[in-house]
């Protein structure tokens, strides 16, 4: 299982809209107490996204960034999977305005997933399966979302806007994917139905027999599979729905905050849904040492969940991570929006006619 | 549906900034010309696509306070002449800023965003926007 033809990830990108609120200031629109809001779900900033900004948008400025790091001629990516559950369009695939954004060839395998949070890395899934039969010299998932979730619902303080891209392949492998397995069973934790504009969430099958159980069943058949502990890598990232679940999933594994700090984003950009993982990933690669080996779990509600087992490769000193901006240069620039704001922008509001 | 056909025409120019080249004098032109207006004759046939890097210069801008009713949202509104390092200018929206960051001579680097969409059952309209850099 060693060796330069191994496939796994050849670049990475991610792009994360620059606008945010607070959790201090839904909570004083909605009259509840933020200080609870903020040690219940651990989530201090959410992302929002600009009003001319969507999945489509975000995947494209994603990818963009993936294909500056490596320099990588866009025609030679062969799949584009692209996994969210808020596409632009209920039908006319964002995989096609994507593709033709940044580039690739009319020769190309494409389709959007949806799996709730896990769409994105299903497509890594995918785009690995392709590489390793040699469908496809190159192929890109992307995880990306603009999520909703309704005014004065919990969801609204943590629903929030990113994506990611990955770039899967076998020459110049920074990161390599030694193992990926998944878990899936029909639970009713959360749902949207066709054309309504916020999903519901079925309130106790949200955390223990969804999250809990699914992210805990694929990390420990990852674990079996491996023959490994949680004491042999030294990054683990999982699905973020807030602050608090995924470190709860950490520590129940037997991995140290040290080990999972840094793939940690919701606290400031809230739960970026098909990005949540990804994301985390990509700032982990941000910073990745050549052997650092990365354990990365995703969940999607409905509900099943994707693990990872991936080794960092010599590459990625070679490799140009400044040629596109890092999570950490995302994360600095910001500009804060209070409530009305974001309710315009998110298009919370009731307008005449001619107002889109 | 005119709208639809003319926008899928320049799809390629409006995502990804593809101009033309003139093979004779190598100048760059966005929108691109089948005729290079300084070879006339001598460009013809000569002229290749040409994707431009999106980085620019603040030439000229203005704010737009009184708004078609399809941007009230982003009222007021940003919209610069921006001129590419690869020579051509053009017209587009700064974005993701108040209007008193903006100033002439500052870099911009170009950003995919929705420009408009023919109501909430049409198109969706994408294309180059420009962001501070």
């Amino acid at each position: 299982m060693t060796g330069a033809l191994m496939s796994g990830i050849v670049s990475y990108g991610s792009y994360i809209p620059r606008f945010r609120i607070k959790p201090e200031e839904i909570a004083r629109v909605w009259g509840e107490d933020a200080d609870s809001i903020k040690n219940g779900i651990y989530i201090l900033s959410k992302s929002v996204p600009a009003p001319d900004e969507d999945v489509a948008t975000i995947s494209v400025e994603a990818a963009r960034n993936a294909i500056k790091r490596k320099k990588l001629d866009p025609r030679l990516i062969g799949a584009l999977y692209i996994g969210s559950e808020s596409h632009p369009y209920a039908v006319k695939p964002t995989s096609t305005i994507v593709s033709s954004a940044v580039g690739m060839d009319f020769s190309l395998f494409a389709a959007d997933y949806e799996f709730a949070c896990k769409a994105g890395t299903a497509g890594m899934q995918n785009v690995k399966a392709m590489v390793d039969s040699n469908l496809i010299k190159y192929g890109m998932a992307i995880g990306a979302d603009t999520s909703q979730g309704a005014p004065g619902d919990v969801l609204e303080y943590s629903a929030s806007a990113g994506g990611t891209a990955m770039v899967i392949g076998k020459e110049d492998v920074i990161a390599e994917i030694n193992h990926t397995l998944s878990v899936t069973s029909d639970t009713p934790d959360f749902w949207r139905r066709e054309g309504e504009p916020y999903p519901r969430h079925g309130e106790r099958f949200t955390g223990e027999p969804a999250y809990f159980r699914h992210t805990l069943s694929a990390s420990k058949l990852m674990l079996e599979n491996r023959g490994t502990t949680p004491a042999d890598y030294d990054y683990a990232v999982f699905h973020q729905p807030n602050g608090k679940f995924p470190t709860r999933a950490a520590k129940t594994l037997g991995f140290q905050e040290s080990q999972y700090k840094d793939g940690l984003l919701t606290p400031f950009i809230g739960n970026t849904y098909s990005g949540s993982m990804m994301t985390g990933l990509s700032a982990i690669l941000d910073i990745a040492k050549p052997g650092d080996r990365i354990f990365a779990v995703s969940f999607g509600s409905g509900a099943g969940s994707d693990a990872f087992d991936i080794t960092v490769t010599d590459k990625i000193d070679e490799f140009d991570r400044h040629g596109a901006p890092t999570i950490k240069e995302q994360l600095s620039k910001v500009r804060w929006l209070d409530y009305a704001l974001y309710s315009k922008f998110k298009k919370k509001l009731i307008v005449g006619d001619g107002i889109e | 549906m005119g709208e639809v056909s003319r926008f899928w025409r320049e799809a390629v120019h409006r995502y990804r900034l593809v101009g033309h080249r003139c093979g004779n004098c190598e100048r760059t032109y966005f929108p691109p010309r089948d005729v290079c207006p300084v070879c006339h004759r001598d460009s013809v046939g000569k002229m290749k696509e040409f994707e431009l890097s999106g980085k620019g210069t603040i030439e000229s801008f203005t704010v737009i306070h009184e708004v078609p009713s399809p941007f009230v949202r982003q009222r007021p509104y940003i919209l610069a002449i921006v001129k590419l390092d690869e020579g051509p200018s053009l017209t587009a929206q700064i974005v993701d800023v108040d209007p008193g960051e903006v100033e002439i001579g500052k870099r911009v680097s170009a950003v995919f965003r929705k420009i408009a969409q023919q109501g909430s059952s049409g198109i969706i309209q994408y294309g180059y926007k420009f962001v501070l850099d």
